[in-house]
């Protein structure tokens, strides 16, 4: 059943090229005000998604609905037309015409919407107040830094006030330190306007950082939607814990082992407790551990270091067991070991997750 | 928010309105529609009519001797037997086949060798005022492939053939043989000193993309440099060197001008200079016969080209960052090999265009003393006396003075700017067509059916239009000897170009650039005239000039379809030469030599000033 709260909705929805399925099946409700990633690698549909939203690309199935109102239906052959649907876009390459002035570029919707000549210059003066960029009307796209241009996009779509946003990897062109600017940027917009906003991107970090959930994507699957937290403590399967990891996510084979009447998993020369009902039988598993959630201890398992790799306010140690792959550690600060040295380990409790090895879903 | 009103009607009406509604297929239907009947069509037509009877071949031997009843539109193969298994085959066909394949061939090694030659030296060389002397150069290209031909026949023309004696003789005294003066030997020399440019632009773009880096590892692991060059440099350039000798060889095919003037005097016939007597002879059925053959071996070639070559088309040799080129020192050679290309250029380059214009000012023929210096051929008065008391220009005005002449510069200019516009304008829908319906049908066939008049050498492409459009078709009535024909062959042979260009141009407009736009509500024909046209403008106008350039010095082409209405200044030179009088001919190239510099010079400054590629 519909609710109020809800913004838009996919059902369904299938696209393919071809032979090649770029989304299949996918459902999905988007809250009023959320602010919704989309993540994935390349490939993964996420973009091919957001178009289906923004009424750009056509899915193969499905149906789409915003505001509880039916605007896209393979079936039943209604597609309402992409400015209809009270959206704006922000797309990857910025799409800026490189023809046009930044007042023309801005000025452009509202050209369409016939509205003044003097409202029109009243409001692109407003739009560029709001991104900062006044003294910069006259100029074109070819003359602004990345920044800028895509702080005109932004007031391009802001300028028609329209009640979602999509954005497709829009950070993606810039370099590292206005990407981070940029995102605060971004985010304050959002908290500032609450429009529902979907977010396109591969960077997870990007993802964790930006929005209020997140919804991870594989080869046209959603495989986990949930807060940046969620996905992050309590990846849905294999898949999630592997992409969403930063440095890399460390996987052990696990065996199933009762000890003194406790069923505990052995991985990595770690014993982990685990809940008997969970395991369910099965008497070999994987284990992940997140870098950041191992600790020294005395008695904890020796581990051989191979190489350091500071960063300032952290590190990152590589480690390894004779005949086992390394194991990537993060520890916040220096740390005053030496290469070749040994060091005991143990892992945090209540951080690890375990899956299965078949289906690779979550366990634990 | 959405119209549901809009969404009524069942779902299939609703997608059929839908699909059809699409700009990109509206305009890629109407399109795919015309190209059928103007380019589809005319070819089967000319099959069709070479097999068939037509009303002119009645009087044919072989008609009255087969005591068959005549019967028009008939099937026969009469047309097929004459010119492929009869005594007329050998000098119809087999002759002038050989003719036209021993010519290409040889202008094809000539030009090849000539222009690679010159490629390395001004892009890999340290040869002094290499950049001046590669704009020289590249002239020939620019203007008619024909006017170094005439150029030669003022040089070394006999008064045997001639009438009167060329330049050399003038000056020497020597009488010039006829198989230097006339025939293979000028026309491969003449054609290699036009297409030499295709190798010289292709072959210097790919050595200008080598990174010396590339040859400086060679050397640095023991090659010496001639090793570096065949093992390296050749090896990274034969890709272009093969697309420009596939390029070079199908244009030689059905090049015209050059061995109708230099050949046809001494009856040296090609395929095209025979198809071309074949039609004034009223043999259309053989003539339509000599296109196909000449088709089909353009065809090949160019389908080589495709298989062989296209999947290697070019090595992608910049890496991006860190390019170098180090030109490579010529040592003591480079004042002599600069002497050699100065000698080049001034004689092969300026000095034919210097005849030509002395030509334009001699009362006699052949007479370069300043006695027979005369402004008559062009701005005489009709009927004026010259020095020796006779009439000039057998009684002709001079051009600038002549009616008949401005009537055919007229015919020239506006045939030249309305196809330029409408080829312009075709290209940019066609463009349109294809990108945005990328991976259709209807895309892939628009695609091929522009690009089929590039195998079609423009004679035989002349002659399909002949065939086709002689009678009434359809709604159109016939065309022969209208202006609309020479327009609508102009712009049907112009399709490549006009389709290539249009798809390039519209594939650097990215695809978002125009969903932005309608995203906030601009339909197609705001997205057009604000988006697409301001953005492929530069090229828009870069291509205009191109065609108008093209077209106002096309011969081949049209040479079969223009009557004494429609003529233009480039039939017009054909016939003065036809008929020997070269200086009313030499004074109209020169106007044709004029315009074909200034356009290219204008397209230079369009194309350097391209709005799209500093975005």
């Amino acid at each position: 059943m519909s609710n109020t709260n809800e913004k838009i909705r996919l059902e369904h929805i299938t696209k393919r090229w071809g032979e090649v399925v770029a989304v299949d099946d996918l459902n999905l409700k988007i809250e009023k005000g959320d602010f919704i990633t989309l993540l994935g690698p390349s490939g993964c549909g996420k973009t091919t998604t957001l178009r289906a939203i923004a009424g750009l690309d056509e899915p193969t199935e499905g149906k789409i609905f915003i505001d509880n109102k039916l605007i896209f239906s393979k079936k039943e052959e209604i597609i309402v037309e992409p400015s209809k649907r009270n959206l704006g876009l922000i797309f990857q390459s910025y799409a800026l015409w490189p023809h046009m002035t930044v007042f023309q570029n801005i000025a452009f919707p509202l050209q369409m919407k016939k509205l003044p000549k003097p409202d029109i210059k009243k409001y692109v003066a407003q739009a560029l107040k709001d991104v900062r960029l006044q003294g910069y009307k006259d100029r074109y796209p070819a003359e602004l830094s990345g920044g800028q241009q895509q702080r005109i996009a932004i007031a391009r779509m802001l300028i028609n006030r329209p009640d979602i946003y999509l954005m497709d990897e829009p950070l993606s062109n810039l370099d590292a330190r206005l990407r981070i600017e940029m995102r605060a940027e971004l985010k304050q917009l959002h908290q500032k306007l609450e429009a529902t906003t979907v977010y396109v991107t591969h960077d997870q970090v990007e993802a964790m950082t930006i929005s209020s959930r997140v919804c991870v994507m594989n080869e046209g699957v959603i495989q986990q939607i949930g807060t940046p937290e969620d996905v992050y403590r309590r990846p849905a399967n294999l898949f999630v814990a592997r992409f969403i990891s930063n440095p890399q996510m460390n996987f052990f084979d696990g065996t199933v082992k009762k000890e003194n009447g406790k069923m505990v998993v052995e991985a990595g020369g770690f014993r982990l407790p685990v809940d008997e009902e969970k395991i369910n039988g099965r008497d070999s598993v994987i284990v992940a551990v997140r870098p950041e959630d191992f600790y020294i201890a005395d008695d904890g398992v020796e581990y051989h270091v191979d190489a350091q790799l500071p960063a300032g306010s952290s590190q990152i140690i590589m480690v390894s067991r004779p005949g086992e792959e390394q194991v990537a550690l993060l520890f916040e600060g220096t740390f005053k070991n030496k290469d070749g040295e040994k060091m005991k380990l143990a892992v945090k409790p209540e951080t690890y997750n375990i899956f299965d090895k078949e289906t690779e879903k979550v366990l634990v | 928010m959405s119209d549901l009103a809009i969404q009524s009607g069942s779902p299939l009406l609703r997608r059929l309105k839908r699909n059809y509604s699409q700009p990109q297929r509206i305009i890629g239907l109407i399109l795919l529609l015309l190209l059928l009947f103007f380019v589809f069509m005319p070819m089967v037509n000319l099959l069709y009519t070479s097999f068939t009877l037509s009303y002119s071949d009645q009087r044919l031997p072989e008609v009255k001797a087969s005591g068959v009843e005549f019967e028009e539109g008939k099937f026969s193969l009469v047309h097929f037997r004459r010119v492929f298994m009869s005594k007329l085959s050998k000098p119809m066909l087999l002759i002038p086949l050989m003719n036209t394949l021993l010519i290409t061939a040889g202008l094809t090694i000539l030009s090849i060798s000539w222009g690679c030659l010159l490629a390395w030296l001004v892009v890999r060389t340290n040869l002094p005022g290499k950049k001046a002397l590669a704009n020289i150069a590249a002239l020939p290209y620019i203007i008619p492939s024909w006017v170094i031909s005439l150029a030669w026949i003022n040089v070394f023309k006999n008064q045997r053939i001639g009438g009167s004696i060329g330049w050399f003789e003038y000056m020497t005294g020597i009488a010039i043989p006829n198989w230097f003066a006339y025939g293979p030997v000028p026309i491969i020399i003449c054609l290699s000193l036009h297409y030499y440019a295709y190798a010289f632009i292709t072959v210097s773009g790919a050595l200008a993309s080598i990174d010396s880096r590339l040859e400086e590892t060679g050397e640095l692991l023991g090659a010496n440099r001639w090793q570096v060059m065949r093992k390296i440099t050749l090896p990274l350039v034969m890709p272009s060197i093969l697309a420009a000798f596939i390029l070079t060889f199908s244009k030689g095919i059905g090049t015209f001008g050059t061995p109708a003037f230099l050949g046809i005097p001494v009856r040296y016939y090609t395929l095209s200079t025979q198809l071309y007597a074949n039609v004034k002879n009223g043999l259309e059925g053989d003539a339509y016969l000599l296109a196909i053959v000449m088709i089909l071996i353009s065809g090949i070639t160019i389908y080589m080209n495709v298989k062989v070559i296209g999947a290697r088309k070019s090595y992608v040799t910049i890496a991006g960052k860190g390019f170098r080129a180090k030109p490579i020192d010529l040592g003591k050679l480079k004042h002599v090999v600069f002497i050699i290309m100065v000698l080049f250029v001034i004689f092969f380059v300026l000095f034919p265009i210097y005849i030509l214009l002395a030509q334009t000012f001699m009362e006699a023929e052949g007479d370069y003393s300043m006695a027979n210096f005369t402004t008559h051929f062009w701005i005489g008065e009709a009927g004026s006396i010259g020095s020796k008391g006779q009439v000039m220009g057998m009684g002709e005005s001079g051009i600038l003075r002549n009616p008949s002449i401005y009537q055919g510069a007229w015919n020239s200019l506006r045939l030249a700017v309305l196809v330029s516009f409408l080829a312009a304008v075709i290209g940019i829908f066609l463009g349109y067509a294809i990108v945005r319906g990328k991976g259709t049908i209807l895309s892939k066939m628009n695609d091929a059916l522009s690009f089929a008049p590039y195998i079609i050498p423009g004679i035989a492409f002349g002659a399909v239009y002949l065939g086709m459009f002689a009678q009434p078709r359809g709604p159109i009535p016939a065309l022969y000897g209208t202006f609309s024909l020479l327009v609508i062959v102009s712009l049907a042979k112009r399709l490549p170009f006009s389709s290539r260009t249009g798809t390039s141009a519209m594939m650097q407009i990215d695809r978002e650039l125009e969903e932005a736009a309608g995203l906030v509500g601009a339909g197609f024909f705001k997205k057009f005239t604000r988006i697409i046209y301001p953005l492929t403008k530069s090229g828009f106008v870069a291509g205009f000039l191109l065609s108008f350039i093209t077209t106002m010095r096309e011969l081949s082409l049209i040479v079969l379809l223009v009557t004494p209405k429609t003529k233009v200044l480039t039939t017009m030179i054909f016939r003065y030469a036809e008929s020997g009088f070269h200086q009313f001919g030499d004074a109209i190239t020169m106007i044709i030599v004029v315009i074909s510099i200034t356009g290219t010079l204008l397209i230079k400054r369009f194309q350097s000033t391209s709005l799209v590629k500093g975005v």
